[in-house]
């Protein structure tokens, strides 16, 4: 299983310097990975042109929307974005696509919100075709375009990923939970015959250090506030520990976690360092 | 804090009790409508896991509570004159008078008031408590008065029932069926103390009607009951109390709380009482809704958290509550199975219960399910002769016609995309015979396509062409080979026409995507194209009909030539056959459009012409969509219809699919996700089934085929598919 590592674009005071540095020595260390969360009607930077700035001081790290609200998006523009983005890094994007739990969004967007899980599937069949087919510019490195992920937990999202993606990202918590939505991920893209390997993706969230964790905490419970005491239930799961992390790792490694992504609660550098001396 | 706890059953007192133990402050007042001692219902069940939340909750209550248990840890079944005993399952009951009681005692002793005989009509006298927890049963006050609110749903369910008590001592959870002129009857008894135990008495409302139990007198019904179960009471008697015949109600709520009001218990959910879990759902609402207070100072905010935290556990149970209840209300469709299979059904009907969790509980029992099933497999005693010399079950052979398959594991790998003009290639061969899999009773090829234009993509494998039978013949003489047991590995070819899921690109680029060049032109049941993005297919023509059913009769006499064992026909995922079928793809006003019969016509046309130049000797599976899984369209009882007029045909196997008719389809996966499907048809239609669905360990297999769910089980490899797509794929539309 790879690790990669999320970056801090969603949590206050992060500026450019952060993101940059953060993604600098993220590509330094053994990451395999760049995480982004999109939150669009939240104090946060938007995942694409973000991941534009990271892929000028990058050369190796592969850069993530883990994930992007597609139906927030005008399809061939965001065909444009993200082609350009891959260009720009040299073919490392992975473009990782889902409804989003935020009814806000849509609304501050300005985007319908019902029928979103029907724009998503059309959306998904559209971007390849944009890319495969040269329609615009630049001209994506693989020949159909970046690799595509598909999250969320509603029974439609399985068979759309199968249909259409080439991984499936689950959207956190315990390995178990983990382990029961790879089953289905597993069952639905044997049911859709596919030859080809299903990719798994986890995540989780941390904050190392007792300087950081309540602070951690204190950004769990805004970031899901619109989840009511849920956040609650979503902060009890933050990894605090060197010992937690290592243990989280290892479930989702045996639950066939392909690629798992640590995000950050706090935007501080150290926390970089703190879980590369973590995961060693 | 000021806290009314409406009713006094066990979750009311228990809630009381603990709130008053983890706060002395607390005023606590509750209030009864009955008199301390009237209760009704007999005993209660309770698993060891809830005992032990108990347990770490309080343990005074919890020993006072177990000191009274009555332990057992036999399921005993009675169905058609024998009785069957599996042992390892661990209950413990007491009477529902003497749990209050404790509880009671208890509250008393803490300080909780109770004040009983006073019924509750107007919550507006209680406007100065900070907490109103309304734990008022199944038919809550409370919840009417803010319904709107609360969004209740009362499903009255089909059955009807009836709770008696009995002097008779089970010695093990039992359940009793009992067939007379009048219809089927079901009784669930348990024990609760060293002389009384509960006996609920079920039946279908008809039944229940043609008995005259409907307008009987509790006397009457006890009299019928005592005659009814006459053998198993063995003497005993059945006793009242105010009991009478009713429909079970399941209550679910949207929200369970309305600023410091809170539902609690039956008030807020109920489970069928086949899986016994009403008492221990109220006691742990308790809990949680104590712990929940003691999290938060704000009221709100710790009744939002325990919604929460409450809602999808009960949720769980009440689904597999559900599953027991639409099981004993189906229960005449399992009545074919032989007792032994009969039982076993039973005790795994909430799919939560395995072959190996049954061994591991009592491994006689197990042993004797294998004896059975071995011996029912070869068609001789329904015993076998020594204990341990029975395989399990998946390792049984299975005939089909003239064809014998060694075990009932079936390897059907997806295809790899690599054939060229239709040809199987060494991919093919690799993927079928892959080592790990030399074992298994049978191999199936992907589907082939009958002619060039019902490939799915350009490089599906086909036969149509004279070569392509000699390359199939190579693959079939390999797996023939290539088997380690003693009766060699049978190998079936699927044959299909893609119709409207035609002309696309190899499925590692998605699927249904167009070709980007070299599209050939499609055709199906009605000019509906498959995705938004697809051709727009012909509709088939009488001219088309003939043509394809002969490509069918030719790829049947091929694969006679390559040496197949068995054919399988595809009438499923929206292919060309399934096209027709499903009254979502089928617009037709023509006589192969509209009715069933008519939607049938012509796939049983293609069958027909299979079967009359298929070998006497060879079976013929045919693969149906037991379920389009989408408005409209087909649903399981029309796939039980499908599969009898198939096997009037002459079919040997239903191959139990769904889905993928069309891309609205909203499909549940996960482990075994078709079984169920497979049960009702195998069950219903008495046809063998083979049924795929993601299963990947040899204990859902043995627990599958243990239960007739199905006759033979469609493996997934644990893990990924291990294939990669050519770098090169094929590309040869048909000219």
């Amino acid at each position: 299983m790879k690790v990669g590592i999320g970056l801090p674009t969603t949590i206050l005071g992060t500026d450019r310097a952060l993101i940059l540095e953060w993604a600098r020595r993220a590509d330094e260390g053994r990451y395999s990975t760049l995480g982004i969360f999109d939150r669009f009607a939240y104090d946060s930077f938007e995942p694409l042109t973000t991941l534009a700035a990271a892929a000028a001081v990058t050369e190796r790290i592969r850069l993530a929307t883990t994930i992007l609200t597609g139906p927030l998006h005008n399809t061939a523009m965001l065909a444009k974005a993200a082609a350009s983005v891959d260009a720009l890094s040299g073919g490392r994007l992975v473009l990782g696509l889902a409804l989003g739990a935020r009814e806000a969004d849509y609304k501050v967007a300005g985007v319908e919100y019902r029928s979103r899980g029907r724009r998503l599937s059309e959306q998904l069949g559209a971007l390849r075709s944009y890319w495969e087919e040269n329609t615009f510019g630049p001209k994506p490195s693989r020949p159909g375009g970046p690799e595509l992920l598909v999250g969320g937990t509603s029974e439609p999202a399985f068979a759309r990923m199968a249909r259409y993606a080439n991984g499936y990202l689950h959207g956190g918590g315990p390995p178990r939970a983990f382990a029961r939505a790879a089953e289905k991920a597993r069952a639905a893209w044997f049911d859709a015959g596919r030859p080809d390997k299903l990719h798994l993706w986890g995540m989780g969230y941390y904050a190392l250090g007792e300087d950081a964790v309540e602070a951690g905490i204190g950004y769990m419970k805004d970031y899901y506030s619109f989840a009511g005491p849920f956040a609650d239930r979503i902060t009890a799961g933050l990894l605090t520990t060197p010992n937690a992390i290592a243990e989280f790792i290892q479930g989702y490694q045996e639950a066939g976690c392909d690629e798992l992504l640590l995000f950050p609660t706090v935007g501080n550098i150290t926390q970089l360092t703190r879980l590369a001396e973590a995961v060693g | 804090m000021k806290i009314l706890i409406i009713g006094g059953g066990p979750g009311g007192l228990y809630s009381g009790f603990l709130l008053k133990k983890a706060d002395p402050t607390h005023e606590i007042t509750l209030l009864e409508r009955n008199p301390p001692d009237a209760t009704y219902g007999w005993g209660v069940v309770f698993s060891e896991r809830t005992l032990s939340t108990f347990q770490e909750v309080d343990s005074e209550t919890y020993q006072d509570i177990t000191k009274h248990f009555v332990r057992w840890d036999a399921i005993d079944v009675q169905y058609h004159d024998h009785t069957i005993r599996s042992g390892g399952h661990v209950f413990a009951g007491i009477s529902r008078k003497l749990l209050l009681n404790i509880l009671q005692k208890h509250c008393r002793e803490v300080g909780v008031r109770m004040k009983f005989g006073v019924e509750v009509s107007d919550l507006s006298d209680f406007g100065d408590f900070d907490l109103i927890i309304a734990a008022d049963g199944v038919n809550s006050f409370v919840r009417k008065t803010y319904e709107s609110i609360f969004q209740p749903s009362v499903t009255l369910e089909n059955a009807k029932f009836i709770w008696f008590g009995t002097d008779k001592v089970f010695d093990a959870f039992t359940f009793l069926f009992c067939e007379n002129e009048h219809g089927l009857f079901q009784a669930h008894c348990y024990p609760f103390d060293s002389n009384t135990g509960t006996c609920i008495v079920e039946c279908e409302q008809a039944t229940c009607q043609r008995a005259g139990l409907e307008k009987a007198s509790e006397a009457e019904s006890i009299a019928y009951c005592e005659k009814l179960f006459a053998q198993a009471l063995g003497g005993h008697r059945l006793l009242s109390n105010k009991s009478s015949w009713i429909n079970f109600p399941t209550v679910r709520n949207k929200t369970w709380r309305h600023k410091n009001i809170v539902l609690l218990g039956d008030a807020v959910h109920t489970a069928h009482f086949s899986i016994g879990s009403g008492t221990k759902l109220a006691m742990e609402d308790a809990i949680a809704l104590v712990r929940a207070l003691e999290r938060h100072r704000d009221v709100e905010t710790a009744l939002t958290d325990y919604e929460i935290e409450r809602k999808p556990v009960t949720e769980t149970i009440q689904n597999a509550a559900q599953q027991s209840l639409t099981y004993f209300e189906n229960v005449k469709r399992y009545f074919h199975l032989e007792p032994m299979q009969f039982v076993f059904h039973l005790l795994t009907r909430s799919e939560r219960v395995s072959y190996e969790n049954l061994r591991l509980r009592d491994s006689r029992y197990a042993d004797a399910i294998d004896r059975w099933f071995m011996g029912s497999a070869v068609g001789t005693s329904k015993n076998g002769d020594r204990a341990g010399d029975a395989p399990r079950p998946m390792g049984n052979a299975f005939p089909l016609r003239g064809v014998k398959l060694a075990n009932r594991v079936v390897w059907a790998p997806t295809a790899p995309y690599s054939a060229r003009e239709g040809m199987p290639n060494d991919r093919h061969q690799a993927r079928l015979g892959e080592r790990w899999l030399r074992e298994v009773g049978l191999v199936m090829t992907e589907p082939a396509a009958v002619s060039p234009e019902g490939r799915i993509t350009p490089g599906c494998a086909g036969i149509y062409r004279a070569e392509h039978v000699a390359a199939w013949a190579r693959i079939v003489a390999s797996i023939h080979d290539s088997s380690l047991s003693q009766s060699p590995t049978k190998i079936a070819i699927q044959l299909a026409h893609s119709g409207r899921r035609g002309s696309t690109r190899p499925r590692w680029e998605g699927l249904d995507r167009p070709l980007r060049d070299g599209n050939w032109p499609l055709f199906s049941a009605s000019p509906l194209p498959y995705t938004p993005l697809s051709q727009v297919p012909k509709e088939m023509g009488a001219a088309d009909r003939e043509k394809v059913r002969k490509d069918f009769i030719q790829a049947a006499e091929m694969a006679d030539q390559a040496g197949f064992d068995m054919i399988q026909l595809h009438f499923a995922h929206g292919y060309l056959l399934a096209s027709f079928l499903s009254p979502l793809t089928n617009q037709r006003s023509d006589g192969y459009g509209g009715s069933l019969d008519n939607r049938m016509r012509y796939p049983l046309e293609v069958f027909d012409a299979v079967r009359a130049v298929w070998p006497e000797t060879k079976p013929i599976a045919v693969a149906i969509s037991a379920t389009d899984w989408s408005k409209g369209g087909t649903e399981l009882q029309d796939a039980v219809v499908i599969a009898r007029m198939l096997q009037a045909r002459g079919c040997d196997l239903v191959t139990v699919l769904a889905g993928q008719t069309t891309i609205q389809a909203e499909p549940a996966y996960g482990p075994c996700f078709l079984t169920r499907f497979s049960d009702r048809v195998r069950n219903e239609a008495r046809i063998a089934t083979m049924v795929a669905g993601h299963i990947t360990t040899a204990d859902q297999i043995n627990t599958i085929l243990a239960a007739g769910r199905a006759d033979l089980c469609i493996i997934d490899p644990p893990g990924d598919p291990p294939g990669n797509p050519p770098s090169d794929p094929p590309s040869d539309p048909p000219s």
